[in-house]
């Protein structure tokens, strides 16, 4: 358990890629134990997280784990059961969503659709009054920044297209000028090519607002993607969170591993001494383990750790194996590969399997670094 | 097999050339609407221009009864302000008696709330006579109210039976329903994520429900006035029963022209001036909102 909440000071040395952006270390947004119980079962069980200014954190979870009950209540649609939700320091769990210096990017987008896209972005400036003038000024200054032409100021909002629906949202949000900016997976209804546009817009948007976002989606690579840290939940709980390098090096636990996408797990058992063996008594080389897993476990090996083994070249761990299919990934090839009762899965670059195929028998292998000795 | 199956459908089609599919299958109900709905209308239509009471329909063409109806000593005007303005009158209190109901229906059951309001629309299966006879007995000297105060030591109800207001309650009582249903309808339709990203964005109480929840309730809004306005504005039993003949409608006077007066052509000269001012007003108005952005088409 000690690893799934790795602490965000231990974190941040991890989280210095190119363009992860300058955070200041004081938490804008600080969970302490929040829970919201309906009836006898807690939607959200016990999450505590900082999150920094300026930082772009992404949970991740299956539906049902509770991301948009715990996004509800820090957007202040409900409020928490248990625990405290703080901004800036200031406890906010009752106040209402209308008084908080946050804004929320549903899911429906939730746009007004009896209004121009002007009137649906200036809506949270008509709100505090602002002259009429000033109001499109400004509009047509969001607009530019989400990259929407200035003759769509006028347009009905309804007759935009699913992307400019969503620059829309983006610049109402914008307009409110809030301090913490929220997303309910507001990219889950696009087809994938614009979703992959979006995503880069919306983490360069994030970058040059300098402004903290979180953001929910079922999507890992989507989380991936924009993220400066990913937080994974399962049944109300936060699994692990971390920068998505850690949480791709370094699952917590099997949930977390598998969440990414098909991955090869076997059941292993420690021995005297600290040697790890399959459940039929082979021996099995791992990375180190954590002090959390107990005698039993699960190891972890991505399918692009898997490699052939020809010629001089060997790997820690060695399977001889048949190839019973082949699928093309793209630019990538996956096999799968049966070995005894076990069936193995290895991807690789295209180019470096030529010569390859279905049916050939094959020496397969991976290195005990990339053996994650995962807890369940 | 498969190019047997279309020569076969190919020679079918053209047993019946140039008629659609579509049009084929509208005919039963084309027919029907020609022969109960629109010969009816033609015939009131023609008979409006035949000689003055006579039954000349399809014989005669003149403006008699048109000329009659305008001469400056007729006085059947009155009954066509009185009944315009019973209906304008119920439109509007409708309209602020049940917004609040289908606003509260809405919260109080979401989605159930458009079930709920058929339930107002129960009273619908009682023929109105007998609903309107049921005020009659409360609102009689001696009757459940009168009655009922005097019991209780006061010295009696109000006499409102048989005055103008007794018509404009029981209208309000007999049309509550056509208002409701729809409103309540139109309101249920304002997705509830609007509301919420209202207020969200910093909307108050007022401002969201003037921006967002009004404006998208308008559809649902407009047709349960319009559909009180034109039935109100052909209302009859409500001036007949609660009235007792203290204001004459426009109604009134149709349904008298046909029986009473045994005059066809005049009858049906009113009832096309009815029907060309009540549809010309709903045009009106209608023309005048802008239902398309209100409806977010545009």
């Amino acid at each position: 358990m000690s690893l799934a909440m790795i602490s965000p000071t231990l974190t941040d040395t991890k989280s210095e890629t190119e363009d992860a952006v300058q955070a200041t270390t004081a938490p804008v947004l600080q969970l302490v134990d929040v829970r919201k119980i309906f009836g006898d079962f807690a939607a959200v069980d016990g999450i505590n997280v900082d999150i920094k200014e300026g930082e772009f954190v992404t949970i991740v979870g299956p539906s049902g784990s509770g991301k948009t009950t715990l996004l509800r209540m820090l957007a202040g649609m409900e409020s928490p059961s248990q625990g405290y939700i703080t901004l800036r320091g200031e406890l906010i769990n009752d106040v209402p969503a209308d008084k908080r210096p946050t804004c929320l990017v549903f899911q429906s987008l939730a746009l007004f659709p009896h209004k121009t896209v002007g009137e649906n972005i200036e809506f949270p400036l008509k709100v505090r009054k602002m002259p009429a003038a000033e109001r499109k000024a400004r509009a047509l200054e969001l607009m530019r920044m989400v990259r929407l032409p200035e003759s769509y100021y006028s347009k009905n909002v309804m007759r935009c297209s699913g992307g400019e629906k969503q620059r829309v949202a983006l610049a109402r949000a914008f307009a409110y000028d809030p301090d913490v900016l929220f997303f309910d997976e507001p990219l889950s209804a696009l087809d994938y090519k614009l979703k992959k546009v979006l995503e880069k817009e919306l983490k360069d948007l994030h970058r040059e607002s300098g402004k903290t976002f979180v953001y929910i989606t079922h999507s890992l690579e989507e989380a991936m993607v924009m993220s400066d840290r990913v937080g994974v939940m399962s049944r109300g709980r936060l699994v692990q969170i971390g920068t998505p390098e850690e949480i791709y090096t370094r699952p917590a636990t099997r949930f977390v591993a598998e969440f990414f996408g098909e991955v090869n797990s076997f059941e292993v058992k420690r021995e005297d001494q600290g040697a790890w063996t399959l459940t039929d008594g082979k021996p099995i080389t791992v990375a180190p383990v954590g002090e959390a897993i107990g005698d039993t476990a699960t190891v972890i090996v991505r399918p692009e750790t898997m490699r052939f083994v020809t010629g001089p070249s060997s790997a820690d761990n060695l399977i001889t194996g048949k190839i019973y299919n082949e699928y093309s990934l793209g630019s990538r090839m996956q096999y799968q590969v049966h070995s005894g009762e076990r069936i193995y899965l290895v991807e690789a670059a295209r180019t470096a399997v030529a010569g390859i195929s279905a049916g050939d028998t094959v020496t397969i292998g991976w290195d005990a670094r990339d053996a994650i000795v995962v807890g369940d | 097999m498969a190019a047997v199956t279309h020569e076969d459908m190919a020679s079918r089609t053209s047993a019946l050339p140039a008629i659609p599919a579509g049009l084929r299958a509208a005919g039963p109900v084309v027919i029907l609407l020609v022969l109960g709905f629109l010969a009816p209308l033609l015939t009131v239509a023609a008979y409006a221009f035949a000689t003055p009471k006579s039954f000349d329909v399809f014989r005669s063409f003149t403006l008699a009864n048109f000329a009659a109806i305008f001469d400056t000593s007729n006085t059947v005007w009155m009954s066509f302000a009185w009944s315009l303005a019973y209906a304008f009158a119920t439109v509007v209190l409708l309209a602020v008696i049940a917004y609040p109901i289908a606003y509260g229906l809405n919260r109080m059951f979401g989605k159930w709330s458009g079930f709920i309001g058929v339930l107002f629309v129960f009273p619908l299966f009682v023929s109105e006579n007998v609903r309107l006879y049921g005020w009659v007995l409360f609102f009689i000297k001696n009757g459940v109210l009168d009655g009922g105060l005097k019991w209780l030591g006061f010295s009696g109800g109000p006499e409102v039976l048989y005055t103008p207001g007794a018509i404009l309650f029981g209208m309000l009582y007999v049309y509550l329903p056509f208002m409701l249903f729809p409103m309540s309808l139109g309101i249920a339709m304002i997705p509830r994520d609007l509301v919420d990203a209202a207020r969200d964005l910093g909307a108050g109480r007022l401002m969201i429900w003037r921006e967002i929840e009004l404006p998208l309730a308008m559809p649902g809004i407009l047709i349960g006035m319009l559909l009180t306005f034109v039935l109100g504005a052909g209302a009859i039993a409500e001036s007949k029963i609660l009235g007792g003949q203290s204001v004459i409608t426009i109604a009134q006077d149709i349904e008298v022209a046909f029986t009473y007066a045994q005059n066809w052509p005049l009858g049906s000269a009113l009832a096309i001036l009815l029907v060309i001012i009540v549809s010309g007003l709903a045009l009106y108005v209608l023309s005048k909102l802008d239902l398309d952005r209100i409806l977010g088409k545009k």
